[in-house]
């Protein structure tokens, strides 16, 4: 039910009447709603024009707390991507393997860090590396988000790696077989460029969530991270909690939109290039849906 | 092993029990609110349709730490919204809690329910629309049912994924397990291994069951096509 206009049918006269008055309704309940929110913000000030008035007037908030905050987010968020998503792959090919001394550690790792909160792992690696490093306190929070997002992300990513190689056709590996290639050769050349490719929706959910996630070192571990800034801002500019609020949620909403976009013109360029590759067809179903963690059902393996 | 136990200052279980009544409060609004979203989704009026839309883009996208922390700085602090009359700071912070989950749950609840009602053949609601139901009661009698017993698997993730992030409430003072967990790393820093295995086993102890026997259900309760 891809189309699901088909739940109703075309609107006649009175299903068109009927259709504005709901709208109509909608509305004025949304209406209400907005203008209890405005007038309980009016009420304590906080609609005040000198309260919003920094972040489009003065480009000092900007330069001094907003974009040293997304860089730092950028910056623990882009070494978890670079170092999560090859440890994720790795791992995740390691779950397949043909040895049980391989397969069954792999497995064993991937499954205990996915089932511990991310938060966890941020005050264990903040303590340890307190504790048995003299790494110096100013970096130590970025370490441990890093770690932290490393070590959740890594084993969510090896599930999805291995959840795209199980969905190829068993053809595939025959083929590579049939034409001499090596395990290891059939796996590098032939089935992960594919796994990756069909589960491309999958893994970029998961950069979202990498990139969401740096916002726990902020509250929790002192990172300097973007939203760390708004006590610095309501401090700074006269206690404009929502105001800033407001900001930040745009800012990482806006940076997530900016990453999904670009996976969906990577998608379209890497798809266009290879008309016809198997798997690729029944990834479609996953585009529409974002989890923290991957819902792909692993297909039972075929041969 | 365990001596830090024995001085009786730490309440390890209070804390998971804490964390399991945040994650059934917000399970049960997260179910309700995404549903509705989902019916707004695929309602016939647009601007329900344009509303559940930038709703569900908008929120999954926000961290939830920012969720969270907006509700207890911007909704209690600022503007003084306790949730249902007064109560101690402590139990404002869990209600609070319990909005910024289910705000952002719901959204994950709403895309699973979408693509379960993706699920159900269309000839159903074609013949349900023949026979003279109306919208919603297509959608409340033949394909929502239909939806939910095709979605358990997905939903159980959400879940899972709800109890972890039950966790993110430390950050506004709410005190569930995570928040116990940073205490006691601080005052007992010579068994950081120890209590880190602790609360590491505690919530394998609370997702792996929700995973295995929904996982069951989730097999039991589809409908075969």
């Amino acid at each position: 039910m891809s189309n699901l206009s088909v739940l109703y049918d075309a609107p006649g006269p009175r299903a068109k009447a009927r259709n504005i008055v709901y709208s109509v309704v909608f509305v004025v309940l949304l209406a209400l709603v907005l203008w209890w929110v405005l007038a309980t913000m009016a009420d304590k000030n906080q609609l005040d024009r000198a309260k919003w008035e920094p972040f489009v007037a003065d480009s000092r908030v900007w330069t001094t707390y907003l974009i040293p905050g997304l860089l730092n987010t950028l910056k623990a968020a882009a070494l978890s991507i670079v170092i999560a998503l090859p440890l994720g792959a790795l791992f995740g090919v390691a779950r397949l393997s043909d040895h049980q001394w391989v397969r069954g550690p792999a497995g064993a790792v991937v499954e205990f860090f996915r089932a511990i909160p991310v938060l966890l792992m941020m005050f264990f690696a903040n303590a340890a590396y307190a504790q048995f490093t003299d790494l110096p306190s100013e970096v130590r929070p970025l370490y441990a988000v890093v770690t932290g997002l490393v070590l959740y992300n890594a084993s969510v990513i090896a599930e999805i790696v291995r959840a795209g190689i199980l969905s190829l056709p068993s053809g595939q590996t025959d083929a590579a077989k049939a034409i001499g290639m090596r395990k290891g050769q059939t796996m590098v050349y032939v089935l992960l460029p594919q796994a990756v490719t069909a589960m491309l929706p999958a893994l970029v959910s998961q950069l979202v969530v990498i990139v969401k996630d740096t916002a726990l070192g902020g509250a929790l571990l002192n990172y300097p991270e973007l939203l760390s800034q708004v006590r610095l801002i309501t401090a700074n500019y006269g206690a404009n909690t929502i105001a800033a609020f407001t900001v930040i949620a745009l800012l990482f909403v806006l940076l997530n939109y900016l990453l999904t976009s670009l996976a969906s013109w990577v998608e379209g360029r890497i798809r266009r290039g290879k008309r016809s590759a198997g798997a690729v067809l029944h990834a479609d179903t996953n585009t529409e849906m974002e989890f923290d963690e991957p819902h792909v059902e692993a297909p039972a393996r075929k041969g | 092993m365990f001596d830090f136990l024995d001085s009786g200052q730490y309440d390890v279980l209070g804390a998971f029990w804490v964390t399991v009544q945040l994650t059934v409060y917000s399970a049960i609004g997260s179910l309700v609110w995404g549903t509705i979203l989902a019916a707004m989704r695929v309602s016939p009026v647009p601007l329900m349709r344009a509303f559940g839309t930038a709703y569900v883009n908008v929120v999954r996208n926000t961290p939830l730490t920012v969720i969270i922390l907006a509700a207890s700085l911007g909704l209690f602090q600022t503007l003084g919204i306790t949730l249902a009359g007064g109560g101690d700071f402590e139990v404002i912070g869990f209600r609070l809690a319990v909005l910024g989950l289910v705000a952002y749950h719901a959204t994950f609840v709403c895309e699973a329910l979408r693509s379960g009602i993706n699920t159900v053949p269309v000839g159903q609601a074609e013949a349900a629309r023949a026979m003279g139901l109306s919208f919603l009661q297509v959608l409340s009698l033949v394909v929502l049912p239909q939806a939910f017993r095709s979605v358990v698997a997905p939903l159980a993730n959400v879940l899972i994924a709800l109890t972890k992030n039950t966790t993110v409430a430390a950050a506004i003072g709410v005190a569930e397990a995570a928040a116990l967990m940073k205490t006691m790393i601080e005052y007992e820093s010579d068994a950081i291994f120890l209590v880190s295995a602790m609360f590491a086993f505690g919530f394998v102890v609370l997702t792996l069951p929700t995973g295995m026997l929904l996982g069951w259900v989730s097999k039991r309760v589809a409908v075969k096509r």
